[in-house]
């Protein structure tokens, strides 16, 4: 009952407001004025020297890297959205979002919603300074969806999908429902040694560093920047 | 802390001489000064050296260039901090540094500006009281321009609304379906029906020798009760629908355009409600003003109707001041009037109220001439009141004429930014293919090149190995490790139809002859633009032969709409076919519509003759647009 008078006390107090806003004639504020956008929530990233100590990139290429960071995100943080819409300017073709969503996970060491630039230059530099036995882990980091130390056949699933999701449409021969699927099905076979539906960090390298195709593939990220 | 005056510091702290000797505690230590001398720094933004010392900058230690954050584009080289940004825009910044005040230059586009702002980690709320309010303004309309882009993008279809959804939807935009058109002209039929028949009822019709002159609605009431009833059963089964379909109900029933709807409608129910009592049939003929109400339903119609209440709303409060200051006005001098008419015999201003009338009358500059002052001291005032009601009356009304027209430019440019959007859209969509037919087209040069590397021809060879600039190399690298990985080929959409077609041609071997006596249409009309280019990487002699065939078959479908030849008509299709047929018709529609935008187009026409070295040439100007598309991060 006293909320209810609580509330008609209220409306009848605007009410009278309005009426006395309407005979006096000040002004009408804007509404827009009052949200202001205090949210430039900047963040800035530690020393250019802090940061050379923790990864493997020189300040020369730290500097390259920051620059292009601070183009997209002058806010010093990058949001899974901003994440999301860089990424698919890569693949005009295809749908990105899913396996961009895979990898802002997997940057995000924090798990606070979003990638600083520490985080960002922690990652690259693991993937791409990093000895071939980082870089596995930081796939199967990549690949362990939940975190609990391994793959199962639905994430492994979900990764497939989403990098299939990015040839989208127009491929050659034309793309079929199950081709994630089989894909799925062959790297188990090749994973699993133990055949237990799961595989493990140490199956995972163990598998990949038998692997000669996957050996060589990893060496590309030597030059990328 | 005043860093504006951080020069003065030096003095301040002298000035504490006055209280060391009454101070009864020892002074704290002083901080040590061991920063290195006060330094210049030159900060070149796009070329243009600004220079200023260092403490200037470190006086706002949270934006970029006051902390560390400025390390990160130190050029070791040139001893300089290089910034790759407006250097017009940076003027603002640094004098900010300097000043203390952050002015907006009124050249600048707003968002550009709030983009350097946010660069140089600047928050755009200290600007300084001189350029707040066209900063304010600026913003206000440009927030505005982003909130119409998000309504008209809220407008594309959703995959899955539910019924009450789009039932929804359709009475807000009735142009999104024809249903939703049709009711909207029906109801704006009614609704003139309705106001035209309230106003010819009240009109005398003939009159008979019998009767007196009566109006037409005593004289034909049945005949004017039954349109009165087919409108309000068509309004009440609109507003119920409505209602039905709101996504808030208790919003919607709160809505002026709603009671409006009520308003209109109840008077005819409580007509039939009501018996023919002679008591209430007044209060009854009263209603009856009500339904004069209708015609406020027209305001969902007219959009002028729609700004003009708009403006009328948002003027409200200099309209409630110009009706303060009338009645002020209006009491002052209707007491004025009457005290000086009362001395004279038979006059009009027999009290006060009723002096009222004469005021209003004068005020408004109407000026009736049923009460007219007689005496002396009456007409002087009388003439004070008259012109003092015309400047009460001027003063209030630019500002309404004001709002109005800012409402209704506002309304224009809405108007024609729709309009802009689906060209703005087309370029969006033709921007993104460029890019993908980028690397295609790389893909093919690389094996125009191997083809070439077969044959042996230096000269070909030449043209083609075009220094691909190295963003676009490392891009192309990117998808074709994409492409390994998932064991698939990205490939043009024209040649994924005719892969479709292709395979779905496999089971209808039997159509070949009748293809085959075509062929010689395709010479003539439509050949130029279905041409095709070299679909896969391992093709061989044999493959180019059913491409020939697929492709006559291609040419064909779009034949099959510019001349509708009847012979056509013999090869009957499956329903595959005849789904490539109206993807066809579509292809060849984008095909046009982009021809038209844009000058040259990827022009994917190579045959094995080598015609390569002519595309090639149409090469490098696509792909600066699709370079300057893709290129965002540096890294990768």
């Amino acid at each position: 009952m006293s909320q209810c008078r609580k509330r008609c006390k209220r409306q009848l107090t605007k009410v009278a407001r309005y009426f006395y806003r309407f005979l006096t004639g000040t002004l009408t504020q804007d509404s827009i004025e009052d949200d202001f956008e205090l949210s430039t929530v900047c963040h800035r990233p530690e020393g250019l020297d802090k940061l050379q100590e923790q990864t493997k990139f020189t300040k020369k290429e730290l500097k390259v890297l920051y620059r292009g960071f601070k183009n997209e995100c002058p806010s010093g943080v990058v949001n899974e959205d901003t994440f999301k819409l860089i990424y698919s300017q890569f693949f005009p073709q295809g749908d990105s979002s899913t396996y961009a969503h895979f990898l802002f996970e997997a940057f995000d060491t924090n798990k606070n919603g979003s990638v600083s630039f520490e985080d960002f230059v922690t990652g690259l530099s693991i993937i791409l300074r990093g000895s071939i036995n980082d870089r596995l882990n930081w796939a199967f980091n990549l690949y362990d969806l939940n975190k609990d130390g391994c793959i199962t056949k639905e994430e492994m699933m979900d990764i497939m999908k989403s990098i299939y999701d990015m040839m989208g449409k127009y491929t050659y021969p034309c793309m079929q429902e199950d081709a994630p699927r089989e894909h799925v099905e062959s790297f188990f076979q090749k994973m699993d040694r133990n055949n237990d539906g799961v595989v493990t960090i140490d199956e995972f390298i163990e598998s990949c560093q038998k692997d000669e195709n996957i050996m060589q593939s990893m060496q590309l990220f030597d030059n990328v920047i | 802390m005043a860093a504006g005056v951080a020069a003065w510091l030096p003095f301040a702290r002298a000035a504490a001489i006055g209280w060391m000797p009454v101070a009864k505690c020892p002074m704290p230590i002083a901080p040590r000064d061991d920063k290195r001398q006060d330094e210049l720094i030159i900060l070149n933004v796009s070329g243009r050296r600004f220079q200023t010392w260092r403490t200037t900058l470190d006086r706002y230690p949270d934006t970029l260039l006051g902390s560390s954050e400025k390390e990160f584009f130190y050029n070791e080289e040139t001893k300089e901090y290089f910034f790759d940004r407006d250097p017009d825009a940076f003027r603002s910044v640094l004098n900010f540094y300097r000043t203390g005040k952050l002015h907006y230059p009124r050249y600048e586009c707003i968002s550009a500006y709030d983009e350097e702002l946010a660069f140089f980690g600047i928050i755009p709320e200290i600007i300084g009281d001189c350029c707040y309010e066209e900063y304010k303004d600026r913003k206000r309309e440009n927030a505005e321009r982003l909130m119409d882009d998000l309504e008209e993008n809220k407008d594309c279809k959703l995959p899955d609304m539910s019924f009450r959804e789009t039932m929804w939807r359709a009475f807000e935009n009735p142009h999104t379906s024809t249903m939703a058109l049709v009711f909207y002209y029906v109801t704006g039929f009614f609704i003139a029906v309705s106001v035209i028949t309230n106003v010819v009822e009240t009109v005398p019709c003939g009159a008979t020798p019998t009767q007196k002159d009566m109006p037409c609605g005593e004289r034909y009431m049945v005949a004017f009760f039954c349109m009165d009833t087919a409108c309000v059963m068509v309004f009440t089964v609109e507003y119920l629908m409505r209602l039905f379909a709101a996504p808030s109900r208790y919003r919607f029933m709160r809505s002026v355009m709603s009671i409006i709807d009520v308003v209109a409608i109840l008077p005819y129910y409580i007509g039939l409600v009501m018996t023919d009592n002679e008591d209430v049939s007044g209060a009854f003929v009263t209603l009856r003003v009500f339904r004069v109400f209708r015609i406020f339903k027209f305001s969902r119609h007219s959009q002028g109707l729609r700004i003009l209440g708009y403006t009328l709303k948002s003027c409200a409060s200099e309209l409630g001041f110009l009706l303060f200051s009338l009645t002020m006005a209006i009491i002052i001098f209707a007491t004025v009037m009457f005290y000086a008419e009362k001395g004279s015999s038979s006059s009009k201003f027999t009290s006060i109220p009723a002096s009222f009338w004469y005021t209003i009358v004068t005020m408004t500059t109407l000026g009736y001439g049923d009460m007219v002052p007689k005496t002396i001291a009456g007409k002087i005032f009388g003439s004070i009141c008259s012109l003092s009601g015309v400047l009460v009356i001027a003063l209030p009304v630019p500002v309404i004429v004001s709002n109005f027209s800012r409402i209704y430019h506002q309304n224009q440019r809405a108007d024609k930014r729709r309009a802009q959007k689906k060209s703005r859209m087309t370029r969006i969509r033709i921007a993104k293919k460029g890019s993908s037919n980028a690397y295609l087209q790389s893909k093919h040069n690389g094996l125009m090149n191997e083809l070439l590397d077969l044959t042996g021809s230096e000269g070909d060879q030449l043209h083609l190995n075009k220094t691909c600039s190295l963003l676009e190399s490392q891009h192309h690298h990117l998808l074709h490790c994409l492409e390994k990985t998932t064991a698939h080929e990205f490939v043009d959409e024209q040649i994924y139809e005719q892969n479709c077609l292709e395979s779905a041609l496999q089971s209808y071997p039997s159509r070949t002859p009748s293809i085959s006596s075509q062929e010689g249409l395709t010479g003539t009309c439509c050949s130029r633009r279905t041409r095709k280019s070299l679909p896969l990487p391992n093709s061989s002699m044999p493959a180019l032969h059913t491409l020939s065939h697929t492709q006559g078959l291609q040419e064909l479908s779009t034949i099959h709409m510019h001349c509708p030849d009847p012979q056509t008509r013999v090869v009957s299709r499956s329903s595959l076919n005849m789904q490539a047929n109206e993807v066809g018709r579509i292809h060849a529609k984008e095909r046009q519509t982009t021809a038209a935008v844009i000058s040259f187009q990827t022009n994917p026409s190579v045959t094995a003759e080598g015609d390569g070295h002519r595309s090639s040439n149409v090469r490098p100007s696509i792909q600066t647009t699709a370079s300057s598309n893709i290129v965002k991060v540096s890294a990768l």
